[in-house]
Order: C-alpha cells, then structure tokens, then sequence
C-alpha cells in the first residue's frame, strides 16, 4: 500500500488515518488553505496553519481545529506530519508527510513569486510530489507583480482623469488582498463589497496589516463612489449591484485574463493577468527543484502537464481530484461565473 | 500628493498599458486594444481620433488602409508559422497545439508562447507600423529563409501586445471589430473634414506605401483616381411596422437580390468593377467587358452581379463557383454565366448626381439601359402595389424568384454614404428551418476561446444520423455555457480539437437558402445556416429527416 492514496472522500494517507483537503466528511482533515475547494465542512477535526484558522472559522464555523506553524513537526500514528508555506494565499501551506524514510509532498495551491502577503513558496525535496495544474500550459507565463501593480495603478490614474470610478473584481480570499496593496500607492479612498470585508475584518483581528477600507452597504449614499477605487468578487461582476457606481469602469484580476478571449468574453474594460497560481516556469521549477521521483498532477491541464514532464523525463501521472470547482481562479471560467 | 496628480493630468489621458514603450508599433498595438477591450463606440472614436492627431504621417495611411479592408497579402502559412515559434522556444508541436486549443487564436498563441526579452538590446528596437508592413510587402516574394529571419528577428525585438498585431497583420488574418465608418468620424474630427467627403477620397484604388497622408485626403485624389467608386448607400432592416412609413405611393419598391453587391465605373475610357468590399473585380467579369465601348465616359452604376441565365435569376450557389479563382475559365463562364441588375445612377456624362431624387436617378438609369439592348444587364424590376397589405402578399413570392425579400426606397431619397436609417430599408423574408440534433463539437475561437461553441448537427435518416451543416452563432452566452458543460461531460471521442457528443440536444437551426452539393454527406449546403433557437422541448427523435432536406431542395434549391 502506497503512503498517499487517492480515494473517493479525497487524498488518503492511511498509516496516519488522515486525509488532505477532503472532499467528504472524515474524521481527521489536513488543511492546506481556506478557500472552499480545499476546505470543506463536516469533518471531526482540521489541522491547518496557523493563519489559516481565523479563515477557516470564518468560511466553516465552529469545529475542532488544531494549528501548526511552518516546519513544525507533528506525529500522526507514526506519520511525521509538518507544513511548509505554498506561497498561494495567507496560511496556504503545501502538505509534508514522512513515513520510515518516504517522503510525499501535497501542494495544494501554490504560487512562486512571493507576494509579500502568503508567504515565500520553500521547494521541498521529497520522494513524490504531488502538484496542482491550474495554469499548467506554457501561455501561462505571468508578468512579474510590480508591474502587474504599475498596470493596474496606471489604469487607476487614467480613470480618474476620465472622471470614472474604478471597479476591481478580484476573488475575495487572496486576490482581494493583494489588489489593496496594488491600490494602497494611489488612493486612500478604497470601497469594498461585504465579502471582502468579511475577510478583510478577520485577518485584521487576526493581527495583519492591511489598508483601510469602507464596506458599501445599502447604505452608502451614491456620490460617496466618486473618485473612489471598489473592489468586488467575481459573483458581484454584471450583476445590478455594480449599477451604483457609473460612470465606471470595470477591470478583472485573474490569471484566466491573460488570454484575450476570456477578458472579451466577460465584457470586461480591462483585464490584469494577477495570479495567485503557479504559472508554467513557475510549476516547472517547483517540480524540478523537489527532485521527486514522481509526480501526480491534480486540477487544472492535468493531461497535457503530465505528458510534458514525461516527454522531459519526470515521471508524471494525472488524477483527477474535485478541486477546482469553487475557486474562480481555479476552474476554466464561463459566462456563468461571471454572473 | 497635489503636485503628483497635476502631472498626471498633463500626460496623454489614454495611458498605454505598456509603460516605457515607444515607437509606431507599440502606439498602434496599443490602439489596437484599447479598441479591442473598449465596449463603447464613443471610447472607440476617441481612441481612434487620439491615435490620429498623434501617429506619424505614414502609419496613419496604412491604419485607414487596414480599416477600410485593404489587408495586406499573407506572407507566412500557419503551419510555418507554428513551426518556427515552436523551434525558438523549444517546445513539441503537439503542446503548441493545446495552447492554441486553448487560446483560440493562432497570433495570439504565439505572441504568448514567445517571452518578452527585456534585457536584450533588439527590445527596445521595435519599428514603426509602416515598417512592419512594408517589409512584408517585400518578403512575399523572399525566399523561405529570408521570411523565417525577419519574423524571428521581429518576435523578439517586439512584446507580446506588438506581436500579436505583428502576427495578425503577417497571416493576413487582421480583423477590426470597428466599421470603417466609425473610423471616418474619427478622422474626421481629426482633420476637420465631413466624413461624407473623407468616405469618398478613401475609397478605389490606392497604394498605402506610396501615398502621402496629405495626397490620400486632398481633393486632387479623387480627380486623378479614374477608378474611384462611390461609398455604398445600405440599408438597415425594417423595424417598425409599414404603416409607419407612410404613404404607399411615396415609396419604391424592389426584389433584394443575393449576390454581390457592385458598381461598374467607366471614365477615361477605361471600365471598372468594385465590390462592396472595395474590390477591384474587373478581371473576374470578362462578360461585361462590352461595357467599355458601348457606356459613355462618366458613367456609374450602382447594382447587383448575380448568377443568371435566360431571363432567370439563379440560386446563389451557382456563383459561389467563380467567386474566388484566379483565372476565370471557359467552363466557368458557361456553367455560371452572370449578370447585372441595375439599381441606380450615381454619375452621368461625368456629373455626380447622388443627390438628385431616386425618381429623378430611375428615370435616367431606365433610358440607359434601355438604350444599351444587352440581355444581361437588367433594370432591377420595380415592384407595382397599391397598398402595403398587398405588398406582404407579394413578399411571399420571394424565394421562388431566388430574392430574400423586398428593399423599400423612398422616391424623393438621394444617395447616401454608408448604411443610414430613414430613406432605405431591407424587409427581408423569414429565414427557412429545420430541426437538428447536435453530433460533434469544438472549441471556439476569439472571444469564444476555450469553450465548446462550434456544432455540427444531424438529420434523420431512418436510423442514422447524417451531418448536414456547421453553425456557429445564435446563442447566447449564458446558453454556451451550458452546452459547452454538457459537451465536457458527454463527450464519446475526441478526434484532435473535435468532440463527438451523444446526440441528445435538439436546436432549430434557420438558414437562407439551400442548394445541391457533391461535397456533402446530405448532397445539400445551406446558406447562412446558425441556431434560431435551442428546442428543449424536443427530444432527438422529433427531429426532421434527411427526406425533408430533400423536399426542401426540391422546393428552394433551383
């Protein structure tokens, strides 16, 4: 029986009688971070990052949680058990498990370029790595952020001369975040949607240092939009709630923005290619630097990742997992995710 | 803080998205998509007007070249294309084509695959507009090799924004969603001229390498240019009910004919053919070549080249046969003989007369041709009636003529530029119908990238299934979504982009003609075929049968 199996409640180590972000009820869930794909509710107990708790709380409610901080060593019925920072969202941590000697690695989600916010991606060497491929085709090759940020800036600055309100659209955990800290050089006079503040509010208590912003609430009289930058998720985008803010004008952040027709299809006025995934270098250095001996690809161009390290001489196989499916980012977006 | 924002506002408000790049290229590319991402036409106009106050003089010709559909030639093939971008960036054939799967755009694909290469000193090289395309001009007779070079050399010295134009304006693919009439205006604030006249001085036939911006837009163009047509006056459709145009007798009526759109010019001696795209077509019409001696010089006329023999109208398809070849043979002529249907005069003895009444432009255009006794050339016939009921009645003959339909045209109207609402409207007839199930899928392209939204669909024919037609719009984006999820989950086989897909969902699918065709599996091709509606309410066995193509053709297809 290999260390790590994969079943259909999710990624089972049965020596440790655990499972990694599953996808049904267990008794006992690693988690790797907090968006809904990869944490679920219902299971008896979590273990996860420390800064992934207030979130999980926030997104799960009340249940038995247990925190680690990175590199901390656990033991799970003789299985060695330690996160390492994946670089993905605040808390987001790549799963490390040793077992006589044999050591698997869970990503989860993770991203390569530090972002000053989620923690610096650390390679891990292990004996089998298994890794997400969200952005898994060589298209996918991101600007560096600070001039992602400049763009974004830039496109800020020139609807302000146009006498536009700008409207971000950003996935509320993770890319939420990072867009405030994009805007924090050009304006102090930041709204957000409920979600957003949501998330902002916990990670606040949580102790983080974030940019001030104002929540629109039903409330929040029109003119107070004026001159102002929003920032809402992806659900919100097209919907009658956007209404408030004309005359505006609306720009995604997404990875998916990199292709024109994505950005196109979504009617959006500008499109920044901001990712919280690994983009293709980015996944192949990741892979390259565990020195896995073998490597499972999960979510995302599974099929054609894994044939291509296998045509460079890495030994890879696909499995199909069910992440993916709640995170914009991480599922193939369609004119109803937009809605 | 205060300081800061005044010098914002002092630079170019359209700030471009790539910072620190200067040059022809990158300001064009940079027009490009802010056109291309702008959803409104007044944020289009501005773009265009701002691009033109600032661009240098010679790129400003070749953008009014591109927008009024004077592409240049392809120079490169696709597959050469793919090639050469796979060996510089070292991956497998096979990936590129997921990319391009996946992107739905073979430029763009490419623009991606290929890194912007910042620290070299070639970046910061990139040309001007008129450069690029110039030398294309000359590379179409290169060899291989010589193309390969320069087009390795410029992908690298470009970034990916300049090369996806690049590759766009190389593969003879450059396409604008923006009308060539949107583009006039904007010239038109631009050098304070009436878009009616800068329409005009656009038009015919001119070379964007050696014509000055100044000569394109001087009155002296239009004087020396003997080929020069006149801006086609369109009509949009029909909106409100006929009543509301008022009185009968204040309007003419004719058949709408489905063929190509043209006008023959003779002037100096010399006889011209230009299709409403602006084609010089001369040489594909030898049939009307008696024209040149027997019109008068200064002479325009306005109408439609159609499929035609012995006093009959012929479908559409007959046409399509000579549309397109270089050479025109015998056999060509014969087995598709061609004619013209006059619609109206737009010069006479030299004299521009667009802006006399339509009854006054008729009764010339009727003596002329009158006097020219050749079979082909035809007044296009006027539709007698009394009153508009008995025009609806008569609308139903359409088909049988092979006309989609009726123009309506106000008698006191002038001849307009471009497609204008009020004087001239197109009442087409309903489009015919049948119901399909769809067999195979694939992915789309542009903004349909990445999504399953190109269909084939399928009759009956006892109990197989015959593929009849392709059809690629009519939905809506909300309904592609869900066809595309169905496509993804109920996928049998995947033949390199296609998908074969368990043939459950019914669409209506409504077309404008139907002909017979040896190069079909159903021995039928339909024109304009696309989804009219998805039919939920049908099951795959409610479907029409292979039989009721075939009666259709019996009934349409002559």
């Amino acid at each position: 029986m290999p260390l790590i199996s994969f079943t259909d409640k999710g990624i089972f180590c049965a020596q440790g009688n655990f499972y990694i972000d599953p996808w049904q009820p267990v008794d006992k869930a690693v988690i790797t971070h907090a968006h809904s794909d990869h944490a679920r509710p219902g299971s008896q107990s979590y273990l996860c990052h420390r800064d992934t708790l207030p979130l999980l709380k926030l997104r799960l409610g009340p249940y038995n949680y247990q925190t680690v901080e990175w590199g901390e060593k656990i033991n799970l019925n003789g299985v060695t058990v330690s996160l390492h920072p994946a670089g993905h969202i605040i808390g987001s941590s790549q799963v490390r498990i040793e077992y006589k000697g044999e050591v698997w690695v869970v990503s989860g989600d993770y991203k390569t370029e530090p972002d000053g916010i989620s923690g610096v991606f650390e390679p891990i060497p292990c004996h089998t790595f298994i890794s997400e491929s969200t952005f898994g085709l060589p298209i996918y090759n991101w600007k560096p952020q600070h001039e992602i940020y400049h763009d974004i800036q830039n496109w800020v600055r020139s609807n302000e001369v146009a006498g536009k309100t700008s409207v971000l659209i950003g996935y509320s955990l993770g890319k939420a975040q990072r867009v405030l800290q994009a805007l924090e050089e050009v304006t102090g006079n930041i709204y957000v949607h409920g979600a957003i503040w949501n998330v902002q509010e916990t990670l606040l208590q949580a102790g983080f240092k974030l940019p001030a912003v104002n929540r629109i609430t039903p409330e929040t009289p029109k003119e107070a939009f004026k001159g102002s930058v929003i920032i809402a998720p992806p659900s919100a985008d097209g919907s009658a709630w956007m209404r408030r803010f004309s005359p505006s004008s609306t720009g995604i952040c997404s990875g998916w923005m990199q292709v024109r027709g994505n950005q196109r299809r979504r009617n959006a006025d500008a499109g920044f290619a901001l990712s919280d995934h690994a983009d293709w270098p980015g996944l192949l250095q990741a892979i390259k630097d565990t020195g896995a001996q073998k490597v499972y690809i999960t979510h995302g161009f599974q099929s054609v990742f894994s044939r291509y390290l296998n045509e460079i001489g890495i030994d890879a196989s696909e499995v199909k997992t069910e992440f993916g499916t709640e995170d914009e980012e991480a599922s193939t977006p369609t004119p109803e995710a937009a809605q | 803080m205060a300081e800061h924002d005044n010098d914002i506002k002092q630079e170019n408000p359209s700030l471009s998205p790539q910072v620190g790049r200067a040059g022809g290229m990158a300001e064009f590319a940079a027009l490009i998509f802010s056109l291309g991402t702008s959803t409104k036409t007044n944020d289009k106009l501005q773009a265009l007007s701002t691009y033109f106050s600032h661009a240098n003089e010679k790129d400003k010709v070749w953008v009014i070249a591109l927008f009024s559909g004077r592409r240049p030639r392809r120079t490169v093939n696709g597959t050469q294309l793919t090639a050469w971008c796979c060996e510089l960036v070292e991956l497998p054939v096979w990936l590129f084509q997921e990319c391009y799967h996946t992107v739905g755009d073979l430029s763009e694909t490419i623009a991606l695959l290929i890194p912007d290469n910042k620290d070299s000193s070639t970046y910061k090289a990139s040309h001007s507009l008129h450069y690029y395309v110039e030398q294309f001009q000359q590379l179409e007779k290169g060899t291989e090799q010589e193309k390969k070079t320069f087009i390795l050399q410029s992908w690298q010295e470009l970034s990916s924004q300049e090369r996806f134009v690049f590759n766009k304006l190389l593969s003879g693919t450059f396409r604008v969603g923006v009308s060539q009439k949107l583009m006039v205006n904007a010239l038109a604030r631009t050098v304070q001229l009436e878009p009616n006249i800068i329409a005009h001085r656009i038009s015919g036939n001119w070379a964007p390498a050696t014509t000055s911006f100044e000569q394109l837009l001087s009155e002296q163009s239009t004087q020396t240019d003997f080929s020069k047509p006149y801006p086609f006056y369109l009509a949009y459709a029909l909106e409100g009910p006929l009543q509301d145009l008022g009185e009968p007798t204040d309007w003419q009526a004719e058949w709408k004919w489905d063929g190509i759109r043209g006008q023959i010019i003779k002037r100096n001696d010399q006889l011209f053919v230009w299709s409403r795209g602006e084609d010089l077509i001369t040489d594909k019409f030898p049939e009307y070549t008696i024209l040149q001696s027997k019109l008068d010089n200064g002479i325009v006329l306005d109408g439609e080249i159609l499929p035609y023999n012995d006093g009959q109208v012929l479908n559409f398809n007959v046409l399509q046969t000579r549309i397109g070849r270089k050479n025109i043979t015998k056999k060509n002529l014969q087995e598709a003989p061609v004619g013209f249907f006059a619609y109206d005069l737009l010069e006479l003895n030299g004299e521009e007369i667009r802006h006399w009444a339509l009854s006054e432009r008729r009764a010339a255009l009727e003596k002329l041709v009158a006097s020219l006794q050749l079979s082909w050339l035809q007044l296009s016939p006027m539709v007698t009636f009394n009153n508009w009921e008995e025009l609806t009645t008569i609308r139903e003959q359409s088909r049988s003529l092979n006309s989609e339909g009726l123009m309506l045209k106000r008698r006191s109207s002038a001849y307009q530029v471009g497609r204008k609402r009020g004087d001239w409207w197109k009442w087409k007839i309903d489009p015919l119908t049948i119901d399909a199930v769809m067999i195979y899928a694939q992915k789309g392209t542009g903004r349909r990238s990445n999504l399953y939204t190109d269909y084939t669909f399928a009759v009956k024919d006892g109990d197989k299934l015959v593929p009849f037609t392709k059809a690629y719009s009519g939905l809506t984006d909300k309904e592609f979504a869900q066809v595309d999820a169905f496509v993804k989950k109920n996928s049998l086989e995947k033949f390199g982009p296609v998908r074969t897909v368990k043939p459950e969902l019914v669409f209506e699918i409504a077309f404008e003609g139907i002909a017979a065709s040896n190069r079909h599996k159903s021995g039928v091709a339909l024109r304009f075929p696309r989804i009219s509606r998805w039919r939920t309410d049908k099951l795959p066995n409610d479907i029409n049968t292979l039989e009721d193509l075939k009666q259709m053709l019996e009934l349409y297809g002559k």
